[in-house]
């Protein structure tokens, strides 16, 4: 009998009432009163040197309030980035300027120019068609490869378009190179991460506001970390100390790794307010989404895998490219480095592993991560040449992973790319997988599938993914300018009931519903006792937010080491009203036992002591009951798991089907497995978007073509396949008190190999000699590969 | 969007009358036109809504051969009206957009705008469908004239379709992955041993007959004959989703699907 | 300026209205009725979804006086009195909602399916959706719950 309450239960989610009934309280919903409305005029070419910007006919036009420019930001700091790496020669990466709105020149199409603020929308939006800008267009950086070779720079104080040439680890690189050139076999992989957009189904929206009287800045903003804004926003731009600025982030409609960073609009509508001392509103179109959300991947790579005459692993090397976009997002340097190289070992016992990272500006939105964020694209080169490396040797695809997966036994395992694995069990993921794939009934489904004119193939994968993050002190040492702790504040009210304040902020994941779960069962009352408080940096603890996989595992661990307190404290109180020591306090389901006597008190009893302190030792003890902890991981947490689908290709469009998968997940303890599922499903559904349809395009000059619904595929209801996941494999973290792992991006990290790793299968049992296509697989892409 | 004025008539003449002013345009849906505005890519002066002229809506069969669409009927009402008596143009209606487009959007707009990837206007092409406006009939043959460009008129509204009933007819469609307009869309319809066939999505003409396919197929209406086809003449759109060497093999694959959907 | 009657969630209103203003900004600005959502500006989203002369359609695209003299139903009409709707309730009973931006226009589409076709398979709910964009979910929660809307009322038919 499943639980049907607290950790382990599938409590429906109380904020689902409220989201059902249009009750949700979105960033868009919120009006303040006297608000006014900022359009901004966006560059239309991809890189340009600004002459001019006249505002003049604009500022005399109806309703508007002024029309701000570059100039208006001079001594306002730029939009700063949160994470420095250090370069092979131990240089700091180039770090260009990032103006709120430009300054001297334009480096991507939706860079911001100047931003009109009027009484009305309509009245914005004209008077922006009125500002005059006058620009120099350049040749647009596009090309990675060719931006590299400098010819023309998206930021000529930097001096080169390459921001950073990394190697990880430096010391491993002539022992990979001599593993490699001494192994019985090399197989080698050319392929490209396709450039994404995350495509919250929210717009973007912000909303500043500043009261006079007390001086304090509000920002409402779509945010997954609101305490990150404000220091970012507080301290790097606009120099307002924390506590005069107040930023929150209510009702989120989807981030995927996109609302983490900090935008120019929101530092733009906070400034604007105390200028104008009146309430500015941006809200985004989609059309502005495009151009302005940062993007996900974008990664050319080279990969190579030697292997022993048995198919044992004995190297990696791996050289990247990665696009930066023409400004450096919060945390984009982090991705392609320490997000990506540091995963390459994957799930196998690879000796010898040699990361390289390039990293280029270019005249494109900034890159940053998205939903998995630089471990999809780690498991996609390494699980992409692992399938190639068994069909070029012979040996059967699952077989080969099997041979290589880090034992059971070897945890914990350094791995040569500086991670500790705590725990995992590949092995039984991969049996779970096999089960519920139903492996030995593929032959007779692919001569259906013959029957019906089609091909059919069957992809495995597996992936590991560090999540949990972070280790402040770790990421500290890697660059990292902020700590990765995570807090939470225990209050329990007078007559029993609890309030969770976080630093952690859910757009989708059920944290309303899932941290009173922990405390039910920590505190043995209802869940319907218990409320979660996030999202407003005014009534929470200072913390990193939501992204990462790491709310549960980080926050939730916040919570439980808060939750210990209280205990201790309340049974402390339990003593004092039954005159026994503290010692002897058991507590259990909601009531205080001294140990070996039928004396108890219960958790009301307690509680309302607490703030009714009469009969209470108030010289020992506070009266109160409300505790703060800020959770510091010892490691990163490493969910881990095996992935398989089976497509259908219609070889004379090419046409690919995904007509099944499965997931075998290993999550460590799940709290909440009908959430756990949903998180899954919806990553594998975006996985499938990257594999088959998603594509953010740019033409030869820089614009975004695939800038709409219209061009940019969205993965629809009837795309994606039931998905028949599974987390019943669980080797629970050892270093984070509720043994949690993380689940937010497996799906999208496990899911795009499995599928490529399907249609190339296909392909070659249907006797095509094509050994890869590079996402999205689309139709026409398909159909060019077999037909050579 | 830029602000306009409002004329909601009720009858086709003061339709047309609205129409007479200065940049007026004809609402029918909207689905193209509002876009449209809210990007501030057109900025009409008057929008005239046809949607409650009664006269303008309705589908309905005239003697057995010919089904009779009101310039404001919805791709929802022909979807479900013309199941029985012409249902490859039922399918193609049920199948544009999604199910609230569908309820919105119509069949005089989606001819007027001439959209090169639209389902429409392969049809009306495939059959001789004959459009009628306020002031005249125009045979399909003669009304579309490239991307987005027909015969119409200022002020000309199109009040009727008129779509002969072929003996046997099929839609094939070949979705572009985002839009789902057709990348590719093959209307094939068989009057005796006659065959017409409208292509939508694949000419950077727009939409047009493929006469090589009509002739083999009149000759010899066998799927054989539909992959014995020479390539289209006359460039294909390339674009991101596909080039024109795929559409044009698109053509062709559509094009025998639908000889033995219809066979 | 236009004058306009409609009754929205089963009140009747009057007043005048702007020739540009959309259903949906009419519904989010004028009446508070904030359920309705602003996912795109290509009419291809469908988090704007709400019910127009009975009908589905997409209140982004499509002016306020459009509906004049029609009966409108948003998400706000969607519930019983004190209580989720049998959609609203299946949404939630089947985990059919993550960030819930989305959600309204889904449960709009879910009604307007389970109108027109009272027992869809799998298939036809997908297809029903086609212009409903999720980005959360990966959908199948969304399918599941909408076939258990269908089972529960047929059920209930035949009791």
């Amino acid at each position: 009998m499943p639980k049907d309450y607290g950790i382990g239960a599938s409590s429906k989610r109380r904020e689902d009432v409220r989201f059902l009934t249009g009750s949700g309280r979105y960033t868009d919903d919120i009006n303040v009163p006297g608000q006014a409305f900022v359009s901004f005029v966006r560059s239309e070419v991809a890189h340009g040197k600004l002459n001019s910007v006249e505002t003049e006919e604009a500022s005399a036009m109806p309703g508007v309030l002024r029309v701000f420019t570059g100039a208006d930001f001079e001594g306002v700091g730029g939009l700063p980035c949160g994470w420095q790496i250090t370069d092979r020669n131990g240089e700091p990466m180039k770090e260009p300027a990032h103006p709120i709105l430009a300054q001297g020149k334009v480096r991507h199409v939706g860079d911001p120019i100047a931003a009109v603020v009027a009484e009305s929308e309509a009245q914005a939006r004209d008077a922006a068609e009125a500002v005059a800008v006058d620009v120099q267009e350049l040749p647009a950086v596009l090309d990675m490869k060719s931006a590299l070779e400098d010819e023309g720079l998206v930021h000529e104080d930097a001096g080169t378009n390459l921001c950073f040439d990394w190697g990880f680890v430096e010391d491993n690189k002539d022992a990979v190179d001599a593993a490699l050139a001494g192994a019985h076999h090399v197989t080698t992989l050319e392929l490209t991460n396709n450039r994404l957009v995350a495509n919250a189904m929210e717009p973007r929206v912000a909303i500043g506001d500043y009261d006079a009287a007390t001086d304090v800045s509000t920002l409402f903003t779509t945010s997954q970390n609101p305490h990150v804004i404000r220091l970012l926003m507080g301290a790097f731009v606009l120099s307002i100390p924390e506590h005069k600025l107040r930023v929150v982030a209510p009702d989120v409609g989807g981030g995927f790794g996109s609302k983490i960073y900090h935008y120019a609009e929101e530092a733009f509508c906070t400034f604007a307010a105390r200028q104008l001392l009146c309430p500015v509103k941006w809200t985004a179109t989609r059309s502005e989404s495009f151009v302005t959300d940062a993007h996900g991947r974008d990664h050319v790579s080279k990969i190579e895998l030697g292997l022993d005459e048995d198919g044992n692993f004995l190297a990696i090397r791996t050289a990247t490219l990665a696009n930066m976009g023409a400004y450096l997002s919060t945390f984009a340097p982090a991705v392609p480095t320490y997000l990506h190289g540091t995963l390459m070992a994957g799930n196998y016992k690879t000796p010898n592993i040699y990361v390289n990272v390039k990293a280029v500006f270019t005249n494109t939105v900034p890159v940053d991560a998205y939903r998995g964020a630089g471990r999809p694209e780690a498991t996609f080169q390494l699980e992409r040449v692992i399938d190639k490396a068994a069909r070029e040797l012979g040996i059967d695809p699952v077989e080969l992973r099997r041979k290589n997966f880090i034992d059971k036994e070897q945890f914990p395992y350094a791995t040569p790319v500086a991670l500790q694995y705590d725990t995992g069990d590949y092995a039984a993921t991969m049996d779970k997988l096999a089960e519920i794939s139903d492996f030995e009934g593929f032959e007779s489904r692919l001569e259906e599938s013959k029957r019906n004119g089609k091909l059919r193939g069957l992809g495995v994968n597996c992936y590991i993914e560090a999540c949990g993050i972070a280790p402040s002190n770790l990421v500290g040492q890697l660059g990292a300018r902020a700590g990765l702790y995570e807090s939470a504040t225990v209050r329990v009210n007078a007559t029993g009931s609890v309030t969770i304040l976080t630093g952690t902020h859910s757009h989708g994941q059920g944290h309303e519903t899932t941290f009173p779960q922990v405390l039910a069962d920590m505190f043995g009352i209802g869940e319907d006792q218990i409320n979660l408080v996030h999202g407003d940096t005014a009534n929470t603890p200072m913390g990193m937010g939501t992204y990462g996989s790491r709310s549960i595992a980080v926050g939730g661990a916040a919570l439980v080491r808060a939750a210990e307190k209280i205990i201790a404290k309340a049974k402390k109180i339990a003593a004092h009203l039954m005159e026994a020591s503290a010692d002897d306090i058991e507590f259990a389901d909601g009531q205080f036992t001294v140990a070996g006597t039928d004396k108890s008190v219960a958790w009301g009893d307690v509680c309302l002591t607490a703030y009714v302190p009469h009969n209470y030792p108030l010289e020992e003890l506070e009266p109160g009951l409300e505790e703060t902890s800020f959770y510091d991981p010892a490691n990163f947490t490493f969910p881990a798991g095996a992935y398989a689908c089976e497509v259908e290709v219609e070889p004379e469009t090419g046409k690919v089907d995904v007509v099944a998968f499965s997931a075998a997940d290993d999550f460590g303890n799940v709290i909440n497995p009908m959430i756990v599922d949903g998180q899954v499903h919806g990553g594998i559904a975006q996985g499938i978007g990257q594999a088959l349809r998603e594509h953010a395009v740019y033409d030869d000059g820089g614009q975004l073509v695939s800038g709409s619904y219209m061009e940019y595929a969205m993965p629809r209801a009837d795309d994606i396949p039931d998905l028949a996941v599974d987390h019943s494999c669980q080797t629970p973290c050892t270093h984070n008190p509720l043994g949690v792992k993380g689940c937010g991006e497996a799906g999208a990290i496990g899911s795009p190999p499995t599928v490529v790793n399907a249609v190339v299968d296909a392909l070659q049992r249907g006797g095509y000699d094509v050994d890869h296509i590079d996402m999205p697989l689309s139709p026409f892409r398909v159909w060019s590969a077999i037909n050579g | 969007m830029y602000d306009f004025e409002v004329a909601r008539p009720s009858t086709i003449a003061e339709a047309a009358s609205a129409l007479s002013a200065e940049g007026a345009q004809v609402l029918g849906g909207g689905h193209t036109l509002i876009p449209t505005l809210k990007n501030r890519l057109a900025r009409p002066s008057v929008l005239v809504s046809v949607s409650r002229i009664d006269e303008m809506r309705g589908v309905r069969v005239e003697n057995e051969k010919c089904l009779c669409v009101g310039g404001a009927a919805t791709h929802a009402e022909v979807a479900s009206s013309a199941e029985e008596s012409f249902p490859a143009l039922a399918w193609l209606a049920g199948n544009i957009g999604d199910p609230a487009v569908r309820n919105r959007g119509t069949v005089g707009g989606s001819l007027a705008n001439n959209d090169p990837s639209a389902c429409y206007p392969a049809a009306a092409l495939a059959v001789g469908a004959t459009i009628e406006t306020n002031n005249r009939e125009i045979a399909a043959d003669d009304f579309f004239r490239g991307m987005f460009e027909t015969e119409l008129k200022e002020g000309e509204i199109i009040t009727k379709v008129r779509f002969p009933i072929p003996d046997a007819g099929n839609y094939q469609k070949f979705e572009q992955p985002a839009s789902r307009f057709a990348l590719v869309g093959v209307f094939l319809a068989q009057f005796g041993s006659e065959v017409r066939i409208g292509v939508t999505g694949a000419s950077e003409s727009g939409v047009f007959r493929w006469a090589d396919a009509e002739a083999a197929l009149s000759a010899d209406f066998s799927t054989e004959a539909a992959n014995g086809l020479p390539a289209a003449p006359g460039a294909m759109i390339n674009d991101l989703h596909g080039s024109g060497e795929y559409r044009a093999h698109l053509m062709k694959v559509l094009t025998a699907r639908a000889v033995a959907a219809a066979s | 300026m236009e004058f306009v009657e409609l009754i929205v969630n089963g009140r009747t209103l009057s007043g005048e209205v702007e020739g540009r203003k959309l259903l949906s900004e009419f519904l989010r600005e004028d009446l508070r009725c904030t359920g309705t959502h602003i996912g795109c500006d290509t009419s291809q989203c469908g988090a704007c979804v709400v019910h127009v002369g009975g009908k589905a359609v997409k209140s982004c695209t499509m002016f306020a006086w459009e509906a004049d003299g029609m009966e409108v139903v948003t998400i706000e009409g969607m519930a019983d009195e004190d209580s989720l709707g049998d959609i609203q309730q299946a949404f939630q009973d089947n985990h059919a909602l993550q960030c819930g931006f989305c959600t309204p226009g889904m449960v709009m589409s879910a009604a307007a399916l389970l109108d027109e076709n009272p027992d869809p398979s799998d298939a036809e709910i997908r297809d029903y959706l086609e212009g409903n964009l999720c980005r959360c979910t990966g959908y199948q929660n969304i399918v599941k719950a909408i076939r258990s809307v269908a089972e529960q009322r047929e059920s209930a038919a035949a009791a």
